[in-house]
Order: structure tokens, then C-alpha cells, then sequence
């Protein structure tokens, strides 16, 4: 073959930007050939990605063309679900949505309810809610990890992914809880890939064994919604076995905090403070108490002391070497419970404590904690963790988040070399978090919200409620449904908008979330709200809904008037330290998207849409005073905003040379220097400041120097949480305000302030014989939830989704491969299609996620696979739980942060005919766009003989 | 592997074809008899019908004249090389017998031999192929040549009864001894196929047999591919038994029968009953066919859970 | 020439797969489908790729496999059924029965590397090759009516445009788990021959006596937790009190 035929260049110019196939941002390096997209790869200097990239990540060039993408804005002509539209021009639709917005900010600004889906511009969304003045803003959160992030911000001041990663190099031992493909998915492939190679074992516990726990060394199966329980036999174990790091706890945890014993009054289960509210400990040698970080200061970790007044108090820690030494943690005890063998459970602890404290690492290099006192080592516990929705989506996730962070801190895991790492901007204490607004007093007619929508009740007294305790967001978040919902709560705001509880909106906003299909349980209930009329007015229910997606999903048939976004490659984006960071334990990273490509139709970012509202509403920040837009477009927002003075949006190439890093003035060519650079910065932490941020003098200072925080802020682990028992006292009566008798039972059980394990309440409310298995899903590493099948290439890898079932059961009930079922709720049935595995936990059905799709969205043909065979669990799964007899709903959320329990689902199969179509079926939505018969994509670059 | 029409059609068709040319380059038969100017003429029709039927599932049929090329590794270039090459002495000895009335042994005898080396070829693409195990044995070779032996001397048969020719009966006869010759290799081929124990198993096909038993949980695409499309067609066990005796009746223990009553009955009603007995053996080979390919199963097929 | 080289070829280029690492998130697949389908060759087409029948050409695809194992063995986990990922392409086999059966010349061994390719100007689109390889490699594009095959990217392994360290194929470039390396197994030398050495990697199907060059590393062995379980008796039973009096020992020492 002739030489000069293989040696063609790749393409005719490369163009660097970040991956949206899904939540990684990876660096991708774009090929562009002829104005075309030839190849995009992995951009190899990228911190995230190292040069692989995933499945999704090589098909953007599917993404990009899919016909499935909104050409021009359209507002509703046929009824709502028709799909039925005109396209009209952008200042149509932009004078149409001020028309309406403006309204309600003027009238009332809580009647718009803006929420966010797969957004990755929060720091926008929710700085523009905020001037728009509404208390209704969120993003999807609440139905995605709230459990995660809440209960690891309120234990350890940072969470899994987003906020800290294993340490990869060095961790000997690597346990992951309910991730089958994820968040992180490049990273979490990179490093398993890396410890093989090392040689360090992987335990993976998900009761399903596809994507990682495939490779794993250990798979635990475990029975979905019990991983609490196999947690805290954990530390029953490393308790009994002695297997702990005092030193460590004494150091960075409450463990030596005395706790007020004294029951029946409003400070019992509180911390014993001093005047200036310090924490106090009872110091060992002079036998008094002084408050925590005292220099020198040896605290006790168990013992009955007075403090004062004749109060007693004890170390928190002796409540929690107390309660999870009792047998009922054993591992004996759990196992039925959990479906894990005790031998299990005791091999695990035994391999956690074994590594942690015979296969201690350390490295060389002095450091000066936060006390001033100087190590000469970083001493590293080489066991790191890292879980997902498989533990945060049930309705005792939070709990069981927390259990897993008290796990690391008690064998001194938490940023330590070989454990798990923080990610700047993290770790953040809990105090260094706003509160909640969206009280009566922090909103008003035609004037901006006076903070952040969302934060961190710091008691019962920051909740967002009125004098009658009833919510005031109409997601009810930091109610007494949800006090600590930190994200919101997506899933509801249908549902309560359309029942007007706690009171009716007039414009829905909705921004990339498919709630009208797979982002929302009980679709089909869902859908019936979004097209629910008032007989006596004949208006919707929910009376005008503004969509922005870049494609035809399922929810864009329910808009009166929808918003075309851009695709991925022909927008600007921040990944902003604002916002959900990407930076690793040893750097501090941001990134950017700038338009690689222009758009062919009549479209534009959302976020650049979203500045034009914002300027015609004349918000503050986003208009001056004569009414002038303040910013051109995102891209000049993204360079020029100034959220505290110096500090923007990115981190990186500030200042007028383009020198700063982290503070400084906005640099007119930030957005250049950054394409220059493969479109992210990067700058490493000091290696002294490496580990143990949460106490690491030098991390502090860096902190600061990035404009982090102003001052330093230390974290101290917060082993037992104050802020929960408080949630209790009020629950018992003894602190004000509190919560209607409805919801007393239920707060004083979930609010534990020391992690206790409760059955999630669907499987606690239904028969557990008439619905005796666990329904979930697990995502697949080739489709990000929904987004996906408008993609030639990985639709045909997930082309419709069978229902997975134990052998064992299907030998029980005669099915085999292909059979039909009918699949049972207490809410809703589906009848599908089935496959046999032997590799699932026993009591456990599952299928992929999101890959059942009405016909007609997405662009694909209504007959197409994805909707007669493909099917949701969404049907299944009711956003309330069944009714016990109490007059009540509740949410079929976790009680403490309102995250949706996806996976709390319980259902009984039965064999059924065998059919031609899953069901339910939905009559089709109008298809937007036909594709071609046929796809020859790079046709035209073939090289000629 | 997928029974696609076009190769039905082809093998059935041109195997009658070159059976039947066999035979006739025998010059057994009277050379200026109707019936055997027609014979010739039909013989050609066949191989040609066959051959351009072989062309329609080609993906770029107008590179065809590329497959003569590789005769000296590839048996389907050789089955090529020898069609063409083949079609020389036949079209001598047709126009020989259709124009001129007579018959010359030397174009006779290479025009049977040719027949014989291109059915062989034939069979030869499918035996070579080791992954498909059911092909992979010398009894398809012994199964394609009996059965266009046998149906070429059935067609011969006709010819020669309606030719009125002496040889009729002997030609009757030997048409039944030919049947049952390739009905005995294919019943041997079946039960070679239904005893065999699997070349390859999808542990063998992953290497992982020494963990334990392997089984497809999850195909690369959940839709059909060119692969399961081509190879991964499946008939039931049942189905197949059904098909297999369809086909020993019609294409063995029926035109046995016809032929044997021939050449008794002989006149008018042997030519009737010889007729009949071809369309009957035509059907029958069909339906072989159709299991040849049918019930052949891809080593691929480990991947595929098939 | 159809014929097979003479000689073994002075290098066989191909692929080690490493199935202990493999996740099965088809990166492989889907970067290699955007690579060939504007590279070597026609592009690979895809039909109905919006509509119900949506299939399309592709050279590499991610099978999965559950293992059901039957014995206490290496594995040490009897009884657990296990996942295996299982992506599979071209095996560039020495003795290549794809190339042998191909009527035209078009489908060829390569004398130098052992790559094998397929000529898309003489494919005639008759399939035997297809047939021929027990492997399901190859597969016909639908639209052009040429065969299509894995060419180990040879537009990228010789592609001097291009930096070096990218001379590798697409798939291998882009696995995130590092589950896929390419050199030359015929050199006993080389990273790769070390690995399937140190390793045990294996032929798929070696009866099919294809001699595949490209080579598996099977599963790592691995060891059951309840293996480390301690024996009940080691286990304190003085509950919460001889806790507090050990913690007040640790707390003297610190």
C-alpha cells in the first residue's frame, strides 16, 4: 500500500473544548475537517481524562447531527402532549417570556417555578433566580445525590465525586458502594484500571454486578437499601477489633465534643459550649473542660463530666462506641437483613482494618497543621471509599452517607495519602455554606431574593416555612417534609404546582430536565398534571410552561413555548469553582466550552438566552440602570462577572496580563488564553498542602490566596451532628419552632444525630410478602440517562432495555429468555420483556435506566424499539408513598434531605402472554425531525484508489 | 446460517444443471432427439439461471469478473474459473446435438467432467469452512455430487423417455440408484450433524471455560447485525425433523417410487411419472437446501448466545 | 493474492486484551466507529438509524458475559456468578481463513505486519469471508457492498501527521480502563508479548487452528473476603467497657 495513503492528516484544524456527554467534563480534542466534525478524541494533556474518553464521549458527533435537535423557537399550537408547534423568531419568543415573567415578578414572584436539569451553569441559574426574586429555584439534585452531598458536607465538609475522589496512586484497598457506571466515569475507569495494575484490592458492594463491579475482586451482592446496616456492622467490627485511629479522631473529629446529657430539656444531645459557643472537651491532665482545640489539650473520649450548672455531658464519641458496639450491629445480626453473609462482613472489616493499620503508608514531607504544630510525615490509611445513587437514592440515604464518612474518619481515612482525597474548593465546613432564603421576609414584588435559595438549615429555626410550619417553596424544600433538602426537590414541583400545595404557579421554567418522561416518577400521573385543565377557568393547571432543551426530549410535547438550545460544540460554558468543580485532590481546575463549530439553525444557549431575559427584565446584575444588557453573552458574562470582587467565574488566566490565579481583575482574553490551553487551568496545590486540607495550615492559606474563603476554615469532622438533634429536640417539643404533630414520629426517627439504619419507608409501608422484591436501575456506561437514543451510534447499543431477573425466579415462576412479565407496584404495573442473570442479587430485578422512550421524541420513528420494547420503573414509582391511614401523603423521598427514593421500589412479577409491546403505552408525540434511511457519515473523506 | 434464497436457488438449480449435463455428455442418449436438444438447451438455462442468481447477493456484482483470480487458493474463484471454463464444452456439445444432431465423445466427456469438478467446487466453499462444523466434512462433498448425479439422471430420464429412447429404463434405474446413494450420504450427513459434539463452545470462544460455564448475558447491539442477520438464523429442532422428512419424501422415497413404476409402466405414463418424479426431487432438494443452510450453525454464534 | 504469507511475517501487529480490567463501556467500539467511518475505506454506514430496524457496520463490538462457576477453583468464588466483558475485533489470525476463501484478492494478509485488510476496490460483497472466520470480525457494509474489518487503524499506526504516541489505534487510545495495548507479538520482546507471558494470555478458539495473533489475558485470580474473616474466638467480648478502658490505654500513649 502506498505510504503517502496512511500518512493523510487527520483533519484540518483541531479544536480543544470539554466533553457534555455527560457529567465527567472530559478535555476533547475536536477534529474539524472540510467545516466538519471528523473525530473527536481525549485530549491527552487534560487533567480529567488523561487523553481516554468514553462511549459517549466518541459518538458527539451523533450528538451534534441528530436530528432530533430543535432547529428555531416554537410556541404551542395544538393542545399540550400533541407536540403540535410554530416556529416563531427569537424576539417573538423573548418579548413572550418577558411578557410572562415579567408579570409575575411583578405580581408575585414565587408563581414562577424555575428548576434545572442536567444543568452545568448553576452559579447562573440560580444567581439569576435569585435577582429575579422567585424562592423557586433548584436544579436536579434533589432527584439525583442530595443524600451524597448533603449527609458528606454535613459529616466531613465534602462529599464523593464532586468533592473528593480516592487517592488512585496510593489507596490499597478500594470499596465502592452503589456505582455501577457514573458520575466520574473516566476517572473511576483510569483509577480502577490503576489499582489492577498495583495489584490493590477493589471490593465493589451494588446488588447488581455489571460496569465496574464487574471487575471488582469482591463483589458483595447486597440487598438494595441495607448498605447502612453492612456499614455499621463494619464499625461494630473495627470497634471490636480495635481498629480505629484515636489520634486521628482526637485531632479532626468531634469525637472529644461533650455532649449535653440531659433528657428532657431543650440543650440534651447538644454540644456543651462555652460563652463564645466553642465546643467544649474535658481535658485529662488539669480534669476541667476547655474548649476543643486547645493547645496542648488532652481530650477525653469517654467519661460522664460536669460541665457547669450541674449539667453533665459526655464525649460524643463514647455515644458512638456505645451504640454501634451493641450486638444488634453484629454481623451476625444483619446478615438477613442485608442478604451478606457474616463471614463477609467480618472479612471486610477485618481487610479494612488490616490495611488501614498494618499497611499504613507515609510520606515525607513536613506539614504545619492548622494548631501550629509541625509533622514530619503525611501518614496515609490506605483504604478509600467512594459510592453513588446505589446508596443515596433510598429513603434512609442519608443516614447511610453518613455512616459511610463515619467509616473513614475512624480509621483516619479522610485526605489522607492512599484514602479519600478532597477536591478544592473542598473542604468546606458546614458553616462556610449560606442558609436557606425563601422566608416571607427574603422576597417581595419586583426585587431581587436577599441570599442563595439553597444552603443548610442550621436548625429548625432556618427552615423555610411560616408561622403555621406550612412550606413556602412549592417544592416544600426546608419544610418540615424535607428540612435539610439542600438541593431542592425537582420531583414534587409538578405534583404541587398542579395540586396548588402549598399554593398554584403561573410559569413553570424548565431547563434540560425530562420531566414530562424518565426524570420523574409516575410519569404517566406526571403527564396528566401538565395536561390537567381547570374545568371553571378551562386554563391549564399549570398555566404557562417555558422549556429549553437543544433536543425534542418527551418534555418539550408539554411546553407552550419552547427555547432552542445549542449543542454542546457550538456553545460557551464555564465549569466554574462557583459551580460543580472539576478539580483533582492535587490541582485546582476549571474549563470552558466555546462554539467549535456554529450553528446551522435558528438557535442559542440557553445561558446567553437566559442573560438577554435577564437584562430585558432589567434584574439587577444582569441590566444597569438605564436598562442596558450588562453582558453581550455568556461569553462575556463568563469573562467580566465578578460574583465577590476579583472573583469570577474562572479561576484561571485573571488579571489584566492574564498572570492571577484564582483572585484578581477580569482579563479581557481569559476565554483565549483558555482555548490556548485545551480550554481548561490547572494549578497544582502545594505539595505540603496536599493531605488533610480539612487541617493542613499551608491548605488553608492556599485556600484563602484562590479567594476559596476569605479567611481559612478548618473542618472538623463531624462524627455525632448537632444540627440533627436539633431537628429532634424540636421533633420531642423542646425547641422552637416545631414540627406539626404529623411530622414529629417521623423527624425524631430520621434525625438521629449518630447514623441509624431504618428500612426504607415504601418497603416498610407495602406488604413485604405481596411485594417481595427490589425493582431498580442501573445506568449504562454508553447513554447518559435519557440523552442517548437521538444518537445513531449508541442507540443501537441500547436499543430497548430487558428486565433482568434471578435465575432462581425465573425457575420459580417457568420464565425464561424473552417471556413477558407483568412487573407489580403498589402503584402502577408494566409488562416487559425479560432476560435470565445469575449475576444479581437474589431479591433484586433491574434494567437499564432511561432507555424506554415515547414514540415520536427524540426524533426517532414512533414504531422504533426504544418505545414499543423499551420501558421505564418510573411507572412503577410514585412521588408519594401509599397512604397509612394517617390522612397523609408523604413524599417518597429521604426524610431528612427529600431525595427521591428511585431505588426504594418494591414489586412482585408475574408471568404474563407474550406481547408485541411493552406497556404502559403512550399514544405518540408529533415526531420534530426525520432522519435519513440511511447514515454514510466521512462518505465523502474516503481516500480515492 | 441464513438460507438466502439466491443460494437456495443457485445450488438447487445449477447442481439439476450440471447433473443433467453430466449425463448427457455421457452421449447416451440420442444426440439429434428433440428431447435431447431440449435437455441441452435446458441444461444450459439451469447453469445459467443458477449462476446469475448466485450474483444477486453480491454487494458490487460489477467486480465480479474479479472472482476468477484467486483460483489457486479460493474455491469459490475456482468454482468460478470452472463454471466459465465448463461452459465451453457444453455450449460445443449443445450446439453439437441442437444444431448439427450429433455428438462428439471428446467435448461429451470433458463437458461431464467439468460438471462434476465445478459441483465439486461448489461443495468445496462449503466444506473448507471449519467454522461452520456441520459443513466441515467430506460427506457435503459426497451429498452435492450424489444429489446432481441423481438429478441429473432423473432429468435424463425424461429426456429419455420422451425421446423414446431404449436406454430409458436403464437410465430410470440408474436415477434410483443414484437417489438413494444421496439420500444414504445425507442421512449420514443429519446424523453426523445431530451427534456431533461442538467444535467450539462459548467457552472455548472466550477463553474463560476455566472459570466456569459461560453464557451470553448481554449481546454488543440489542438489535439484529450483519453477523446474526447472516449467521444467526435458528429453526427449531422440531421444525427441522419435519423439513428433513418433507424432504426425504420428496426428493428420495417419491421420485424412487415414480421411477421404479417408469420403468415398468414404461411409454406415455413413464414420461408422465418421470416428470412428476423430477418436480417432486426439485422440491425435496429445496427443502434440503434450506436445512443445509438453516441448521448449520456459525462457531460466531458463541458470541451470540445462538 | 489471497494466499497467505510464505513465511511468518516479521511482525504481528495486533492487540492484547485485558479482560480483569475491561468494564464493557464500549469506548472502544463507538471511537473506533468514528474513526474507520471517515478513514480507510468506505465509511460504515449505519441503515434506519433513526427509525425500527437501526442497524449499522461496526469492527468492534463489547459482548458480556456471565460465568457461572462450577467449582471452587482458582477463582475462589463458587457459586457468584460473575460479569465478564468481552470486546472483540479483528484477531489478525496467522493462518487467516477469511483471506484464503476470498475469490478476488481483495481480502490479503499483510507480509510485513500480519495486518489484514481488505481491498474495498476488488471486494465483490460476496461474504465468504464473513462465513469463514468463526469470529464474527468482519461485516459487510451494507451501503457500499464491501466487506469491512478491523485495519488495526493502520491510517493511524504508520499516519506520520500525527504525534507519535497517538500511532496506536483508535480503540486502544481511548480505553479509560486501560484494558486494550498494541504491539508486536512476534517479537517476544515487546511490552506486550511480556504481558500475554506474565499473564497466560490465551487464543479464542484454538481448535479453529486460526492462530489468532491478537490475545486475551484472562480474569485475575481472586480471593474471597470471608477468607479474612478472623475466627470468632479472637474477638473481644468485654463490650463497651473493655473498649473504653483500651481507648484510655491509646489515649495515655499519644
Amino acid at each position: 500500500m502506498d505510504k503517502s495513503a496512511l500518512s493523510r492528516p487527520v483533519s484540518d484544524e483541531v479544536r480543544r473544548t470539554t466533553c457534555y456527554m455527560c457529567a465527567c467534563r472530559c478535555g476533547i480534542d475536536v477534529h474539524i475537517k472540510d467545516g466538519k466534525i471528523r473525530y473527536i478524541e481525549g485530549n491527552r494533556n487534560h487533567p480529567v481524562n488523561r487523553g481516554v474518553l468514553c462511549a459517549k464521549g466518541s459518538a458527539g458527533i451523533m450528538q451534534h447531527y441528530a436530528p432530533a435537535r430543535l432547529r428555531a423557537p416554537l410556541l404551542r399550537t395544538g393542545p399540550r402532549g400533541s407536540g403540535q408547534f410554530r416556529e416563531i423568531s427569537w424576539d417573538e419568543a423573548l418579548a413572550i417570556a418577558t411578557d410572562w415573567l415579567g408579570a409575575v415578578r411583578q405580581s408575585d414572584p414565587k408563581k414562577l417555578a424555575f428548576f434545572t436539569g442536567r444543568d452545568q451553569s448553576q452559579s447562573l441559574t440560580g444567581f439569576w433566580a435569585q435577582q429575579f426574586g422567585t424562592p423557586n429555584y433548584a436544579a436536579h439534585g434533589g432527584f439525583c445525590s442530595v443524600n451524597m452531598a448533603a449527609a458528606g458536607i454535613m459529616t466531613i465538609g465534602g462529599a464523593f465525586w464532586e468533592f473528593g475522589a480516592p487517592d488512585w496512586d496510593r489507596t490499597k484497598l478500594f470499596v465502592m458502594f452503589g456505582v455501577a457506571e457514573d458520575h466520574d466515569s473516566n476517572p473511576i475507569k483510569i483509577g480502577i484500571s490503576k489499582l489492577k495494575k498495583r495489584g490493590a484490592r477493589f471490593v465493589s458492594v451494588n446488588p447488581v454486578r455489571t460496569g465496574y463491579s464487574a471487575v471488582a475482586d469482591n463483589w458483595i451482592g447486597i440487598r438494595p437499601g441495607t448498605d447502612g446496616l453492612l456499614i455499621l456492622a463494619v464499625i461494630h467490627e473495627l470497634l471490636k477489633a480495635r481498629r480505629i485511629d484515636v489520634d486521628y479522631l482526637v485531632r479532626y473529629s468531634n469525637a472529644p465534643w461533650l455532649v449535653v446529657d440531659a433528657p428532657g430539656t431543650a440543650e440534651h444531645g447538644l454540644f456543651a459550649r462555652d460563652e463564645s459557643g466553642a465546643p467544649l472537651v474535658w481535658e485529662t491532665v488539669t480534669e476541667r473542660v476547655v474548649a476543643a482545640g486547645t493547645k496542648g489539650c488532652r481530650p477525653a473520649l469517654s467519661g460522664r463530666y460536669e460541665v457547669g450548672e450541674g449539667r453533665f455531658a459526655v464525649p460524643s464519641f463514647q455515644l458512638l462506641a456505645e451504640k454501634y458496639l451493641d450486638p444488634r450491629y453484629a454481623p451476625e445480626a444483619v446478615s438477613a437483613e442485608t442478604g451478606v453473609d457474616a463471614a463477609t462482613i467480618r472479612g471486610l472489616a477485618a481487610e479494612i482494618g488490616r490495611v488501614a493499620f498494618d499497611e499504613a503508608i507515609s510520606i515525607d514531607q513536613p506539614w504545619t497543621d492548622i494548631h501550629g504544630e509541625r509533622h514530619q510525615h503525611f501518614v496515609g490509611r490506605p483504604v478509600s471509599f467512594h459510592a453513588m445513587r446505589g446508596l443515596s437514592a433510598h429513603s434512609n440515604g442519608f443516614q447511610t452517607t453518613r455512616a459511610l464518612h463515619i467509616l473513614q474518619v475512624l480509621i483516619g481515612a479522610v485526605d489522607c495519602p492512599g484514602g479519600f482525597r478532597f477536591e478544592p474548593p473542598y473542604p468546606k465546613p458546614l458553616d462556610a455554606h449560606p442558609t436557606p432564603h425563601g422566608k416571607a421576609e427574603h422576597f417581595g414584588s419586583n426585587k431581587p431574593l436577599s441570599g442563595p435559595h439553597l444552603g443548610f438549615p442550621r436548625g429548625p429555626e432556618d427552615l423555610l416555612i411560616d408561622a403555621e410550619g406550612r412550606p413556602n417553596r412549592i417544592d416544600k424544600a426546608f419544610s418540615w417534609d424535607a428540612p435539610i433538602s439542600a438541593h431542592g426537590l425537582m420531583h414534587m414541583v409538578i405534583a404541587n404546582a398542579h395540586a396548588g400545595d402549598p399554593y398554584p404557579v403561573d410559569v413553570l421554567f424548565l431547563y434540560m430536565a425530562n420531566m414530562a418522561w424518565n426524570s420523574s416518577m409516575n410519569t404517566a400521573g406526571v403527564i396528566r398534571m401538565l395536561e390537567d385543565k381547570d374545568p371553571a377557568t378551562g386554563e391549564y393547571r399549570i398555566p404557562k410552561i417555558i422549556y429549553s432543551d437543544a433536543y425534542a426530549s418527551e418534555t418539550v410535547a408539554y411546553a407552550d413555548l419552547v427555547l432552542p438550545d445549542t449543542t454542546y460544540l457550538e456553545r460557551h460554558d464555564c465549569i466554574s469553582l462557583l459551580d460543580r468543580p472539576i478539580s483533582e485532590p492535587d490541582a485546582v481546575q476549571d474549563a470552558i466550552r466555546w462554539p467549535v463549530v456554529e450553528p446551522d439553525r435558528d438557535v442559542r444557549g440557553f445561558q446567553t438566552v437566559l442573560l438577554d431575559l435577564g437584562a430585558r427584565l432589567r434584574l439587577p446584575g444582569f441590566a444597569d440602570s438605564r436598562g442596558q444588557p450588562l453582558y453581550r453573552d455568556y461569553a462575556d458574562y463568563i469573562v467580566r462577572h465578578e460574583r465577590r470582587p476579583g472573583i469570577g467565574p474562572l479561576a484561571g488566566f485573571r488579571g489584566a496580563d492574564g498572570t492571577r490565579v484564582g483572585r484578581g481583575a477580569a482579563n479581557p482574553d481569559q476565554l483565549k488564553r483558555y482555548i490556548e490551553n485545551g480550554s481548561f487551568f490547572s494549578t497544582h496545590i502545594p505539595m505540603e498542602a496536599q493531605f488533610f486540607k480539612h487541617a493542613n495550615q499551608a491548605y488553608q492559606e492556599f485556600a484563602v490566596s484562590m479567594g476559596f474563603f476569605d479567611t481559612p476554615k478548618p473542618v472538623t469532622f463531624q462524627l455525632y451532628q448537632e444540627t440533627l438533634q436539633k431537628f429532634r429536640l424540636s421533633a420531642e417539643g423542646l425547641r422552637q419552632p416545631s414540627p406539626p404533630p404529623t411530622h414529629r414520629e417521623r423527624i425524631r426517627d430520621a434525625f438521629s444525630p449518630l447514623p441509624e439504619w431504618y428500612r426504607p419507608f415504601e418497603e416498610a409501608a407495602v406488604d413485604r410478602e405481596a411485594y417481595p422484591l427490589h425493582a431498580i436501575t442501573q445506568r449504562p456506561a454508553a447513554m447518559y440517562h435519557s440523552w442517548g437514543s437521538m444518537n445513531a451510534w449508541l442507540r443501537q447499543i441500547h436499543t430497548r432495555n430487558p428486565l433482568y431477573v434471578p435465575g432462581k425466579i425465573c425457575d420459580r415462576l417457568g420464565l425464561a429468555d424473552g417471556d413477558w412479565v407483568w412487573v407489580i407496584s403498589h402503584h402502577g404495573r408494566i409488562k416487559v420483556e425479560i432476560a435470565r442473570s445469575e449475576a444479581v442479587n437474589g431479591d433484586t430485578i433491574w434494567t437499564w435506566n432511561a432507555i424506554g422512550k415515547r414514540g415520536g421524541a427524540w426524533g426517532l420513528h414512533p414504531d422504533s424499539p426504544e418505545a414499543k420494547k423499551g420501558f421505564l420503573l418510573n411507572h412503577l414509582i410514585h412521588e408519594l408513598l401509599p397512604p397509612k391511614g394517617d390522612g397523609l401523603r408523604w413524599s417518597n423521598s429521604d426524610p431528612v434531605t427529600g431525595q427521591a427514593a428511585w431505588y426504594d421500589l418494591r414489586v412482585r412479577i408475574e408471568k404474563a402472554e407474550p406481547d408485541e409491546a411493552s406497556q404502559p403505552r403512550f399514544a405518540p408525540v408529533a415526531r420534530m425531525a426525520e432522519g435519513p434511511e440511511e447514515l454514510r457519515y466521512g462518505q465523502e473523506w474516503k481516500e480515492s484508489p | 446460517m441464513h438460507p438466502a434464497l439466491s443460494v437456495i436457488v443457485f445450488t438447487t438449480v445449477s447442481g439439476l444443471g450440471y447433473g443433467l449435463a453430466a449425463v448427457l455428455g455421457l452421449g447416451l442418449l440420442d444426440a439429434a432427439a428433440w428431447p435431447t436438444r431440449i435437455a441441452h438447451v435446458l441444461a444450459l438455462a439451469m447453469i445459467s439461471t443458477g449462476l446469475l442468481s448466485s450474483t444477486l447477493h453480491l454487494g458490487n456484482p460489477q467486480r465480479a469478473w474479479r472472482a476468477f483470480s484467486q483460483w489457486r487458493s479460493s474455491w469459490l474463484s475456482r468454482e468460478g474459473v470452472l463454471a466459465v471454463a465448463t461452459f465451453v464444452p457444453l455450449t460445443v456439445g449443445a450446439w453439437l446435438s441442437v444444431i448439427e444432431g450429433r455428438y462428439l465423445p471428446v467435448w461429451g466427456f470433458l463437458g461431464t467432467a467439468g460438471s462434476i469438478a465445478t459441483v465439486f467446487s461448489t461443495a468445496m466453499i462449503y466444506t473448507s469452512l471449519k467454522s461452520v462444523q456441520a459443513w466441515h466434512t467430506p460427506l457435503t462433498v459426497a451429498g452435492y455430487l450424489s444429489f446432481a448425479a441423481a438429478g441429473g439422471l432423473t432429468l435424463a430420464t425424461v429426456a429419455a423417455y420422451a425421446a423414446g429412447s431404449g436406454v430409458a429404463p436403464a437410465l430410470a434405474l440408474a436415477a434410483v440408484v443414484a437417489l438413494a446413494a444421496a439420500w444414504a450420504f445425507k442421512g449420514a450427513w443429519w446424523r453426523r450433524q445431530r451427534r456431533m459434539a461442538p467444535l467450539s463452545t462459548p467457552e472455548s470462544a472466550t477463553g474463560l471455560g476455566a472459570i466456569g460455564r459461560v453464557r451470553l448475558h448481554e449481546r454488543p447491539h440489542a438489535m439484529e447485525n450483519y453477523l446474526t442477520r447472516e449467521m444467526g438464523f435458528r429453526v427449531a429442532r422440531k421444525h427441522a425433523d419435519k423439513l428433513e422428512r418433507l424432504a426425504l419424501a420428496c426428493g428420495g422415497v417419491v421420485p424412487v417410487l415414480l421411477l421404479a413404476v417408469a420403468t415398468v409402466a414404461g411409454g406415455g405414463t413413464a414420461l408422465a411419472l418421470a416428470l412428476v418424479a423430477v418436480l417432486f426431487h426439485a422440491i425435496g432438494i429445496l427443502a434440503e437446501r434450506w436445512l443445509f443452510f438453516a441448521t448449520a450453525r456459525h462457531a460466531v454464534m458463541n458470541y451470540y448466545g445462538g | 493474492m489471497t494466499a497467505l504469507p510464505s513465511l511468518p511475517t516479521p511482525k504481528k501487529l495486533g492487540l492484547v486484551i485485558d479482560l480483569d480490567v475491561c468494564v464493557g463501556c464500549h469506548a472502544c467500539a463507538v471511537s473506533c466507529k468514528e474513526w474507520n467511518t471517515g478513514g480507510y475505506g468506505n465509511a460504515l454506514s449505519d441503515q434506519d438509524p433513526y427509525g425500527p430496524d437501526v442497524s449499522g457496520a461496526w469492527l468492534n463490538r463489547i459482548h458480556t458475559f456471565e460465568v457461572i462457576p462450577d467449582g471452587g477453583q482458582i477463582v475462589g468464588e463458587a457459586g457468584d456468578a460473575r460479569i465478564v466483558h468481552f470486546p472483540k475485533s479483528c484477531l489478525h489470525c496467522e493462518a487467516a481463513p477469511c483471506v484464503t476463501v476470498c475469490p478476488t484478492g481483495a481480502s490479503y494478509k499483510r507480509g510485513e505486519d500480519g495486518i489484514v485488510l481488505v481491498d474495498e476496490d476488488k471486494c465483490i460483497g460476496c461474504g465468504l469471508c464473513a462465513w469463514a472466520c468463526p469470529y464474527g470480525a468482519r461485516e459487510m457494509d451494507v451501503a457500499a457492498g464491501v466487506m469491512k474489518k478491523c485495519t488495526l487503524c493502520i491510517d493511524r499506526i504508520y499516519n506520520e501527521t500525527i504525534d507519535e504516541v497517538d500511532r496506536v489505534p483508535s480503540c486502544v487510545r481511548t480505553c479509560p480502563s486501560n484494558a486494550r495495548h498494541f504491539g508486536d507479538l512476534g517479537n517476544p520482546a515487546s511490552a506486550v508479548s511480556v504481558m500475554v507471558a506474565e499473564r497466560g494470555g490465551i487464543d479464542l478458539m484454538p481448535e479453529q487452528g486460526t492462530r489468532p495473533v491478537n490475545k486475551y489475558l484472562p480474569p485475575r485470580p481472586r480471593k474471597p473476603l470471608a477468607d479474612s474473616a478472623p475466627a470468632a474466638a479472637a474477638h473481644d467480648t468485654t463490650g463497651a467497657t473493655g473498649f473504653f478502658a483500651w481507648l484510655d490505654g491509646v489515649l495515655e500513649r499519644i
